[in-house]
């Protein structure tokens, strides 16, 4: 049987269609193609060249010292100290915008996209969220100091040594960092709400559950990754966020306590973070710590890229199976990631 | 050399019935259909009753006038081409029509002598369960998914735990009776998404059994399943009908056949014949019904 196959296989040369050579498109089709090319290389090599050089300089002055010890007053390189307390005040006000906008924007989008009536309050929502998306954070910045400088306000933030209202500290500088990440978490849950798929729903309507029992108990952890991966873009967000900083956190050298007691002092108290201690050393800053800027660029751009390839895992895990399956897919790559 | 040409050949005759005796017993069927051989129930008892009922999504009346009673014991198969409105029917049963915008009813729909749309609509979908086209398990584990029916039911005094012996023995009691318990009772924690998708569809089942529904409506449950699920799932129907009303929406007129003890023929929007499957099937006295169920259409 085999044989006389491999007799009569008598495959005839396999022809190839002729492809559309570039020279003979039009010039103007021919230049476009050539821009796009460059733009591309072009986009590469900056990416490339921000990693390279911030690796290069990073290493370079990057020690392990600087992890564990705080920033001191001084012009001379060596004994300006480390960056603790820049990340330390990175990882504070992170977790509290979240702690703030996660469940904050995931009630949103749930409102949004499972009720929202009446339907000029859903679309006022949705306008005031493309209008916060949009705004500049130092504008953002500038009225949370405007809210929080006022006196009743007081109690959440350092007072001045005439007893004047600062609006500055942590608790203050996480709650307006929270406005800036609500958008993104409130876009990525509603679009995965919208793609849940309507039987979904009805199965659970069917035995009887309120629309907000289904909300809460099928939707919402039907789309986990989705919501993780908004959470985890509004943390890149708020961590790479300079103008906040400067204005509601102080940017001081040190975090510092409002009145001396540890947990709830340093809460209400000034302090950094470290794209606040990098533009503060940079070769612009006051500091003059170059040397510092870079390790603490580094170290910035190691966590936000960190962060962005968490993004990418939980986003391409989900559209690489979702092509078949749709929201079983994102179920099943929930489970795996959480393994 | 020229590509081979790839030649379809037809290796059977096309399938032609044959022509239907006259007087024709329901035991013994002309055309070759065997039903199950089954006792009538002994308890028959009216629960629904839909009376004069006009159902439209916006301007388009897509059922007109149905009157039609729904019995405890029995099965209620609904039959007809698409567009007839039989789904609408079924939908409206237990308000779930309402979820479509534009959605309106006129008519009356009582459930035990209670009209439903005085009742409160969850109350009603507790008691009026659906099963549909789909099988639509929720993303969590196959212990969840029947939980999920009894968590913070007033049947299991509003409490949100999941895991209290007697949550446990119900999910247990309800994937029995949906005839499933055997086959996952060894991972009750696995993902419902990663049965098949008979056993999806029997889950749906013990689901929609678990909250004890006085009426179950199953939206054609075994158009997506292979003919063995189908014959379980048939099987399961028959034996449910002691203690659940069952109304079944189908496009399968031997699945009809099978499972149902009444069947109404609906024809865009109309009911255009009732009765027992016996005399619907094997004595239509409506032209329509005969041409429908002899395969002139649909």
């Amino acid at each position: 049987m085999a044989s006389e196959r491999s007799a009569a296989a008598v495959i005839p040369p396999i022809s190839h269609p002729r492809r559309s050579s570039v020279g003979s498109w039009p010039l103007i089709d021919r230049t476009g193609f050539v821009l796009c090319w460059l733009t591309g290389i072009g986009l590469c090599l900056i990416a490339g060249g921000i990693v390279l050089y911030m690796l290069l300089k990073g290493v370079a002055y990057l020690r392990l010292s600087e992890f564990v010890q705080s920033p001191s007053p001084s012009l001379h390189q060596t004994q300006s100290g480390g960056f603790s307390d820049p990340i330390l005040g990175t990882l504070l006000v992170t977790a509290i915008g979240i702690a703030i906008a996660a469940p904050v924007g995931v009630a949103l989008a749930a409102w949004l996209s499972e009720y929202s009536r009446p339907a000029w309050l859903a679309r006022a929502v949705e306008s005031g969220l493309e209008m916060i998306a949009g705004v500049p954070s130092v504008v953002l910045a500038i009225f949370g100091l405007l809210v929080f400088s006022e006196g009743f306000l007081g109690f959440l933030s350092t007072k001045a040594f005439n007893g004047t209202v600062t609006g500055q500290s942590f608790v203050t500088a996480g709650v307006v960092m929270s406005v800036l990440a609500l958008p993104l978490i409130v876009a990525s849950t509603r679009e995965a709400l919208a793609q849940l798929p309507d039987r979904l729903r009805e199965a659970s309507y069917a035995l009887g559950k309120t629309r907000a029992t289904t909300t809460r108990r099928v939707l919402l952890p039907a789309i986990r990754p989705s919501i993780a991966s908004g959470v985890v873009l509004g943390m890149g967000r708020i961590i790479g966020d300079t103008a906040i900083i400067t204005l509601i956190l102080g940017a001081t050298l040190k975090n510092e306590s409002a009145d001396g007691t540890p947990l709830l002092g340093a809460l209400r108290g000034t302090g950094s973070t470290l794209t606040s201690y990098v533009f503060n050393n940079s070769p612009a800053g006051e500091g003059n710590s170059h040397e510092k800027a870079y390790a603490a660029a580094f170290v910035l751009l190691m966590i936000v890229l960190a962060l962005n390839a968490l993004v990418t895992r939980l986003t391409n895990g989900r559209r690489a199976r979702s092509a078949d399956r749709g929201w079983r897919a994102r179920t099943r790559a929930l489970v795996a990631w959480t393994r | 050399m020229p590509p081979p040409v790839r030649r379809i050949t037809l290796e059977r005759e096309p399938y032609v019935a044959p022509p239907r005796a006259a007087g024709a017993t329901a035991q013994a069927p002309a055309n070759g259909r065997l039903r199950a051989v089954r006792a009538p129930s002994t308890q028959v008892r009216q629960r629904m009753a839909i009376e004069g009922v006009w159902l439209a999504y916006g301007e388009n009346w897509v059922v007109r006038d149905v009157s039609l009673p729904v019995r405890q014991g029995e099965v209620l198969a609904l039959i007809g081409a698409s567009g007839s409105g039989k789904t609408t029917l079924l939908r409206s049963l237990n308000r779930l029509t309402e979820v479509t915008a534009g959605a309106a009813r006129s008519g009356r729909v009582s459930l035990d002598g209670e009209e439903i749309h005085e009742l409160e609509v969850n109350a009603l979908r507790r008691r009026v369960s659906m099963v549909f086209q789909q099988p639509n398990p929720f993303p969590m584990s196959i212990y969840d998914n029947v939980a999920y029916a009894l968590v913070e039911s007033p049947r299991h005094g509003g409490r949100r735990r999941r895991r209290t012996p007697e949550l446990e023995l119900a999910v247990a009691d309800a994937l029995r009776r949906a005839g499933l318990y055997d086959e996952v009772a060894s991972d009750l924690e696995r993902s419902a998404l990663r049965l098949s998708g008979g056993q999806q569809q029997r889950l749906c089942i013990a689901r929609a059994l678990a909250a004890e529904p006085e009426v179950l409506l199953l939206d054609e449950p075994c158009s997506a399943l292979d003919p063995i699920s189908t014959a379980t799932i048939e099987k399961l129907i028959v034996e449910l009908r002691e203690t659940v009303a069952i109304v079944i929406v189908t496009h399968n007129l031997q699945q009809a056949f099978r499972v149902a003890d009444h069947v109404a023929f609906m024809h865009l929007g109309e009911l255009v014949e009732y009765g027992s499957s016996e005399q619907v099937f094997d004595r239509p006295s409506q032209q329509r019904t005969r041409d429908y169920v002899s395969g002139a259409f649909g």
